[in-house]
């Protein structure tokens, strides 16, 4: 039926790999580094993944603008440890409920590096995910109920369509005296009046999905199979080795340390 | 099961959960397989309900009350789904996936169809429908009539025996309507499905059909047969309630071309676009005439609605520039665009295509207000210039509904009314007929008639032949798209 | 042609009274609804994010007051669907999108997204998914609140963290989520409910009944 990337101007590696498997690479490559707060993991991952955008298909200058927020965040999440861990080792000073210690020091550097590290693996896999694709894959290969996933697919697709009504409405409420002040106010008047539009077009979606005999009982036929191959074998070994060197480079540089002690 | 389906309804009716009146009951009636019936009524008469149940798709007894029943084939519909096809009125609401090929291919998936044997029923629904698309085209990208005709081929593509269409060209230009005209025919003259169709368009389908049936507001058919002897008894009934009948114009006068326009408004070698740098169209001369009705039309894509949009002020030129006349300068500005909003709104009212893009409080009285307070007038003078507003526009009775609970026609009169509540000295409308029925078209025409008759320039963009002739005493005709 | 409701009339229909099974127009919805708060957590990321960054930064735990936006997935999917799983799949979904759009919080934003739609899908639970009121969703809020604040024990992780700092976030916590997830959570789906878009469900029904 459709091919999957016959518009994208290039197919990288990773857009070979089911997004299923992209699924469980996200989820390997991020939730071990929540067991050990320190900046070595941490800091290995990063580069280790760094090191892998040009199977992505995304060029560096892109991966970069979408870590700019969660690097201009990173340091805020840093001075909250800096303040406010439990205190360990030489103190430097105390002010109301903050005491800044050794540990404290160690707990920031390795929270700042670590928000960037777990910000990355979604922004690498999943940038270039066509919605439709990783729903046929959680459908037939994740086996989740087809009903809901494509449910979701298909309500979450109406809400983008509503970029014209936006600037229609802005034009609107100039026409209406109301463009000179309360920008803000505007903004939520013009917010609500698209969630009445989402939720009445979803509603009617509804209708004509179950009008094309969708949520009946009947088994469901798939026009385009998801299936798994040898690449997605690979994909997540690699991952799992990533994650494996990471952690291991922590243990052996002895910076490893478990979250709570 | 193939070939086309038999409908039965025997005295059915359906109550809405919630509400204390039925939308419709004891429908009585029976479609031959391979008939093509137009159903018609007034609003409120329980159209789409009784569409709805022929689907199967009024949901369930949490949702509402059913007497009597419907039988397609013998069964209730619920039971045979894939064999009745339902296609709505908003184009939006028919697509559930992203690419062409995916969409049509839904139907099918759902119903079990092999997977090999789906890219050949979509390919058969795509020539059916004349949709020369290729199959990866992103479903967004397409035109109102190319997603009705999408929607149609979905349908088509599980081979249905009961093809049923509620309004599906209201929301679509001429060229969009004659699309899915072409389109309906090709099928049923192919394949002979039963066909049942809503619209209020007739004329474009009557000679389609075989048989039209009229739902009585209260309940029950008025009328049932073939089209020329419902027409021609039901005629002035079916007008009054809204039906464009063929052969009965509406009877408004019309108005006379303006001979020596003195130009409230006024642009040369005017360049008009959305976006800086993307110009749609350049090189315009253009004058509306003071009291008087203009109308702006031409092909799609010519640029009509951003030109009104940039005599309203609310776009910039991208050269040239529009000038208002003297009287209507704020602190010296003569263009509207720089004119700030509050001054705007008594200068030069806009009415936007889709009503409810304007809507802004939870009741119509507090939205005729808001005009009015924006002008910091006082309560009292507010209260007195909303309820003159209700009086006139018929509007008292909802005075304390909720805006998006109207019905269209309500809502675009309602729209114009939060216009006027500010009295500017010009009306700009973008398509105000738009998915109208007769009734409410003809009085939002005389309506605009009357505000012309006060001194108030009006200035309209249409493709509605109808509107020129009654609204357009100065026409200004946008070339096709360079 | 009778016209009478005789025995083979009012049939119930083919889902019969199981008000647990969710409709298609249940799943759709809860889709539309989970993908617009997702991108209402998109834009509060900014400001919220900024309260959140000026206070969670210097002062013990405070910065939990702006939090309770991002608590309304769970709270609004409730009180509009009123199935099981209604709250944590709509709280999930706009964690999704605001993780996919991109924001700092990355994939730890999904799981924020599971406890506290958790957090929220536990009080509708509590309450056997019969009530729907301010009370019930406030409690909601809370809910998903304490769902956020034990998630963070481990993943910020605030475990590491004094005794003081975990108190108040926890009471800022509790309170932004009975107030911006609650309250508001609520008013949202009384006027939407009263624009008539939820004529297929219960909360518009309700609403409809009042005019």
């Amino acid at each position: 039926m459709s091919a999957a990337t016959t518009e994208r101007s290039r197919t990288a590696w990773l857009d070979g790999v089911n997004p299923v498997t992209k699924v469980a690479m996200v989820i390997v490559l991020a939730a071990p580094l929540l067991v050990s707060i320190d900046a070595v993991s941490a800091a290995t991952a990063l580069l280790l993944e760094l090191l892998c955008v040009p199977l992505t298909g995304l060029t560096f200058a892109a991966v970069l603008t979408r870590l700019v927020p969660v690097i201009v965040f990173a340091p805020v999440a840093a001075v909250s440890m800096l303040l406010y861990a439990r205190p360990g080792g030489t103190v430097y000073g105390t002010f109301l409920f903050a005491t800044v210690s050794d540990d404290s020091i160690a707990l920031s550097l390795a929270v700042l590096v670590r928000v960037v590290a777990l910000a990355l693996p979604i922004i690498l896999i999943f940038a270039r995910t066509d919605p439709t694709e990783l729903a046929d894959a959680l459908a037939q290969v994740a086996k989740l109920p087809s009903r809901f996933v494509l449910g979701v697919l298909a309500g979450a697709r109406t809400v983008g369509l509503f970029v014209d009504d936006w600037r229609t409405m802005s034009l609107a409420r100039r026409a209406r005296g109301l463009g000179d002040r309360g920008a803000l106010r505007r903004f939520f008047s013009m917010a609500f009046v698209l969630l009445v539009f989402a939720v009445r077009r979803g509603t009617k979606l509804a209708t004509a999905m179950e009008a094309r005999g969708f949520g009946s009982d009947i088994e469901r036929t798939w026009a385009r199979p998801s299936t798994l191959s040898g690449r997605d074998a690979v994909a997540l070994a690699a991952a799992l080795a990533l994650i494996a060197v990471a952690l291991g480079a922590a243990v052996v540089s002895g910076a490893f340390r478990v979250v709570g002690t | 099961m193939t070939g086309p389906a038999r409908v039965d309804v025997e005295g059915w009716g359906w109550r809405y959960a919630g509400r204390k009146l039925p939308a419709t009951r004891e429908v009585d009636l029976v479609i031959e397989p391979g008939e093509r019936v137009l159903l018609l009524g007034a609003s409120g008469a329980g159209k789409s309900t009784l569409l709805a149940g022929l689907a199967g798709l009024l949901g369930g007894s949490d949702e509402g009350e059913t007497t009597g029943r419907i039988l397609v084939d013998g069964a209730p519909p619920e039971t045979q789904r894939g064999r009745i096809g339902l296609v709505l009125q908003d184009p939006e609401a028919g697509i559930v996936l992203s690419k062409v090929g995916d969409d049509i291919a839904f139907g099918c998936e759902n119903l079990g169809v092999p997977a090999a044997q789906i890219p050949a029923r979509v390919a058969e629904a795509v020539a059916s429908v004349g949709l020369a698309v290729p199959l990866d085209r992103p479903t967004k990208a397409l035109s109102g009539g190319q997603k009705q005709r999408l929607a149609l081929a979905g349908v088509l593509a599980m081979r249905p025996g009961l093809l049923l269409l509620d309004e599906p060209t209201a929301n679509l230009d001429p060229e969009g309507v004659a699309e899915v005209r072409v389109a309906v025919e090709g099928v049923v003259a192919r394949e002979g499905t039963t066909l049942v169709l809503i619209e209020h368009r007739t004329a474009v389908w009557a000679d389609l059909m075989t048989r039209v049936v009229v739902l009585a507001p209260g309940g029950g058919v008025l009328a049932d047969g073939p089209p020329e002897r419902v027409f021609a008894e039901y005629g002035e009934a079916l007008a009054a309630a809204g039906v464009w009948v063929p052969g009965r114009p509406v009877d408004l006068p019309v108005l006379a071309p303006v001979s020596a326009p003195d130009a409230v408004l006024r642009a040369s070698a005017l360049s008009i676009g959305r976006e800086k740098g993307a110009v749609v169209a350049s090189g315009l001369d253009v004058s509306l005439p003071r009291a008087a009705g203009t109308v702006i039309t031409g092909p799609n894509g010519a640029g009509k609605s951003t030109l009104a949009l940039t005599l309203a002020g609310l776009l910039p030129e991208l050269a040239g520039e529009v000038v208002a006349a003297e009287e209507l300068a704020a602190r010296g500005v003569r263009r509207p665009v720089r004119w700030r909003s509050t001054e705007l709104l008594t200068r030069i009212g806009t009415v936007f295509q889709e009503p409810e893009h304007q809507f802004l409080a939870a009741t119509l009285r507090d939205e005729l207000a808001v005009g009015p307070r924006a002008l910091r007038m006082a309560p009292a003078e507010v209260d007195r210039i909303v309820d003159e507003l209700l009086e006139r526009l018929d509007l008292a009775s909802l005075a304390l509904a909720n805006p998006f609970t109207l019905s269209g026609g309500q809502k675009r009169r309602l729209s114009v009314a939060t216009v006027l509540a500010a009295s500017p000295a010009v009306i700009v409308l973008d398509e105000p007929t738009f998915g109208q029925d007769r009734r409410g078209w003809r009085e939002l025409v005389a309506l605009l008639q009357r505000e012309i008759a006060r001194g108030r320039t009006v200035v309209a963009v249409t493709h509605d032949a109808d509107v020129v002739r009654h609204l357009g005493q100065h026409r200004i005709r946008m070339g096709d798209a360079a | 042609m009778h016209t009478s409701t005789s025995a083979l009339a009012n049939r119930s229909s083919v889902a019969t009274t199981d008000r647990f099974r969710w409709r298609v127009v249940d799943i759709v919805v809860a889709a539309v609804l989970g993908v617009a708060i997702g991108l209402l957590f998109w834009g509060w990321n900014t400001v919220g994010g900024l309260w959140f960054t000026a206070m969670d930064g210097l002062t013990p735990g405070l910065g939990g007051i702006a939090v309770g936006i991002w608590l309304i997935g769970g709270v609004i999917g409730g009180l509009v669907i009123r199935k099981p799983g209604a709250a944590l799949l709509v709280e999930l979904i706009a964690a999704i999108v605001s993780a996919l759009i991109g924001n700092v919080w990355g994939v730890t934003t999904i799981f924020s997204g599971l406890a506290q739609g958790l957090g929220a899908e536990l009080i509708f639970l509590a309450f056997l998914y019969l009530r729907f009121t301010l009370p019930v969703a406030m409690l909601a809020g809370v809910g998903a609140g304490v769902g956020a604040w034990v998630l963070e024990l481990f993943l910020t992780p605030n475990l590491a963290k004094s005794v003081e700092f975990n108190l108040i976030y926890l009471g800022t916590l509790a309170v932004s989520g009975a107030l911006l997830a609650g309250l508001v959570g609520w008013l949202l789906v009384r006027a939407l409910a009263a624009t008539g878009a939820l004529s297929r469900f219960a909360a518009g029904r309700e609403a409809r009944r009042d005019v």
